[in-house]
């Protein structure tokens, strides 16, 4: 019997083991649960309510009424202001991305030499991060509106004809366009000027002694040094500019004629003006789609020219 | 071939010139060396030459023409990193020709040019590899045909071994050294390490500080040094310098100095013996603290009876030599160097 009480049996053991497992695990959840509660009800939760909405129609209070399974698809693939919005939103998130990254990387090489008042300059093109889309839209307003404007008050100055910025049908997109990459630029700039200092100057000493042509070595050293960076701000800079809202909202309305009608705009405008939460559901869902496709293409496409070290 | 006259290197005009008014004159075909401590300005003085940092007194001239305001590229010349600078998005080839290119050299030249090249490393079989498929002393060896192919007649060369491992070191250090002699190019070769200089110069300009110490052939850098600085900094182990001998006698060591009444005396590791080669060999009671055998030679650690400087002598062979008590080193006269108080170079004597 003495035997029996010192030794500890096979089942205690595994029991022991188990209870340890257990608290292990227990405490992995502790420390995982703020953000999984975080992103449960912010993230996950919205998101699989959208894929069930998308399959309802809804009524006005937003609440599924009827299942119609595809239909809210089929409907919105010949929806021609759904179709336009699309079409609006590419151009606009093309010129974004393209606008975006070519004016940061030429201000990043203008301000990476070592003058004097550089510095300056690095925080006046980086300040703009700094910025809130509500803050930046307003101050471009005052810069866009019909006569009182600072563009037409200059264009006037000079007799020059008016610009019809916000109601222009082109102008329009434009204006919310150069709104939009405005507000890319602080981030997309700090990001290439990083990327800048990080060339190994070796690499620009050796072509200076070798007579490269300054063109040759932005071309042969500089661009395959930051085509991560550049790959980076240039997929960033898509996402965030298909999921442009506050610009349009506070310069045009998605106006004129729909012209500046972005599809988040859109979708806003089917959930919280008409009330039509199945079918911003079903817009959210091929919004979602057509960013992880783009995304997806310009991985597939850049791959090969992005050079990782 | 590249002469310096008064060179001088000031940052800040507040603070002191970090070279000092270097003047040297590099013959055509020669390997030149400039060797010093980290921080002495010799990398300075390199790149001051390729261009690559502004000169602000003195003259650079290159092949009879003053280069002091003109960009790197007029200067017909090429460099070699330590970090060996390849574009790491290009291949072997590509990278050698890429000044080529740029140069818009005939492309049969190019081709020409690179295949010379590439034999001439030995890297022919390479030359679709990218740098990073390399080891250290293949990257190195394509830095070094780049540089031929430049068609430069001057090569300069930043620690281009610092990088390798030491055994490496010593194989590429003979490469480029034969390449040099082939191919008949002037070489500034900077490096902080006294074995790669005293094995490779044909001269060497050591510096300190700025300041160029001495400039000469290896042999007369090492039997001649014109001060402390430059008896210490070549040899290994380095040579004891004992300071403001006075008493000889008294001290332990049966010596006269001719430098009376103060003077500083160096002595090399090497020079030491245990048995009097001559007659009038000055005979040193040596304590011996510990005693190393490394591979054929005895390293002995001590002091003088009475000083307080450790001293190093190196005996050849094997010795069982005890440690922790008094033996009898002789050490030739000839074998000795007298420096002032100061540091700098009296005579020595017997040469």
């Amino acid at each position: 019997m003495a035997q029996n009480t010192s030794a500890i049996q096979p089942h205690q053991l595994t029991s022991q083991r188990g209870r340890q497992v257990i608290t292990a695990h227990l405490t992995a959840l502790g420390f995982l649960m703020p953000s999984l509660i975080f992103l449960g009800v912010f993230v996950f939760y919205p998101l699989v309510k959208t894929v069930y909405y998308s399959f309802f129609l809804t009524n006005a209070l937003g609440q599924p009424v009827k299942f119609i399974g595809l239909a809210n698809y089929a409907t919105l693939l010949h929806d021609p202001v759904f179709l336009k919005s699309l079409w609006v939103t590419l151009i606009f998130v093309a010129a974004v991305t393209s606008l975006t990254t070519i004016c940061a990387l030429y201000l990043a090489n203008l301000a990476r030499k070592h003058l004097r008042g550089t510095v300056i300059f690095r925080t006046l093109f980086a300040s703009t991060m700094g910025v809130s889309v509500s803050v930046a839209s307003v101050l471009w307003l005052f810069f866009f509106q019909p006569t009182t404007g600072v563009s037409d008050m200059i264009l006037n100055f000079f007799h020059l004809p008016p610009i019809h910025w916000l109601t222009g049908n082109v102008w329009a997109l434009v204006a919310v366009i150069l709104t939009v990459v405005w507000m890319n630029l602080g981030f997309a700039f700090l990001a290439i000027s990083g990327a800048l200092e990080n060339v190994p100057t070796h690499l620009y000493e050796t072509a200076e002694i070798e007579g490269v042509t300054p063109w040759l070595k932005f071309r042969f050293i500089t661009l395959p040094h930051i085509s991560p960076t550049l790959f980076f701000v240039a997929t960033v800079t898509m996402i965030n500019a298909f999921q442009t809202f506050g610009q349009v909202d506070l310069l045009t309305k998605g106006g004129p004629n729909n012209h500046t009608n972005l599809i988040v705009y859109q979708i806003y405008r089917d959930a919280f003006v008409n009330l039509n939460v199945g079918k911003a559901s079903t817009e959210s869902m091929l919004l979602a789609i057509l960013i992880a496709l783009v995304t997806f293409a310009q991985f597939k496409l850049t791959e090969k020219r992005v050079m990782y070290q | 071939m590249i002469e310096l006259k008064q060179l001088q290197k000031v940052y800040d005009q507040q603070q002191d010139a970090v070279i000092k008014e270097v003047t040297v004159n590099i013959l055509p075909g020669e390997f030149f060396v400039m060797v010093g401590p980290s921080g002495s300005g010799k990398s300075t003085i390199l790149r001051m030459i390729a261009g690559l940092e502004p000169i602000t007194g003195g003259d650079l001239i290159i092949a009879g023409e003053r280069m002091n305001d003109l960009p790197p590229k007029a200067r017909h010349l090429s460099m070699v990193f330590q970090n060996y600078a390849l574009y790491p998005n290009m291949t072997v080839s590509e990278n050698i020709t890429f000044g080529l290119k740029a140069r818009k050299v005939a492309s049969a030249t190019q081709l020409q040019r690179l295949s010379d090249a590439l034999a001439l490393v030995g890297l022919t079989d390479y030359a679709y590899r990218y740098p990073r498929e390399l080891s250290g002393g293949q990257r190195q060896r394509v830095a070094l045909a780049r540089s031929i192919v430049s068609g430069a007649e001057i090569i300069l060369m930043d620690e281009p071994l610092s990088n390798l491992d030491a055994q490496l070191r010593e194989s590429v250090r003979y490469e480029i050294k034969a390449l040099q002699r082939k191919l008949g190019i002037t070489v500034v070769y900077v490096t902080h390490d006294q074995t790669e200089a005293m094995t490779m110069g044909d001269r060497v300009m050591i510096l300190n500080d700025g300041v160029v110490q001495q400039i000469g052939t290896p042999m007369q850098l090492y039997e001649l040094p014109a001060n402390t600085f430059v008896a210490k900094f070549f040899g290994t182990p380095q040579m004891n310098v004992l300071t403001a001998v006075t008493d000889w006698k008294n001290q332990g060591v049966a010596i006269d100095t001719p430098f009376d009444p103060d003077a500083m005396v160096g002595i090399r590791p090497e020079a030491a013996r245990l048995n009097p080669e001559n007659a009038d060999d000055m005979a040193i009671e040596f304590w011996v603290a510990t005693a190393t055998q490394i591979g054929s030679e005895t390293l002995l650690f001590g002091t003088i009876n009475g000083r307080e400087e450790t001293l190093q002598f190196k005996i050849s062979g094997h010795l069982d030599v005890p440690a922790e008590q008094f033996i009898t080193l002789y050490i030739p006269r000839n074998a000795l160097h007298y420096f002032d108080l100061n540091g700098n170079m009296l005579a020595k004597v017997g040469v």
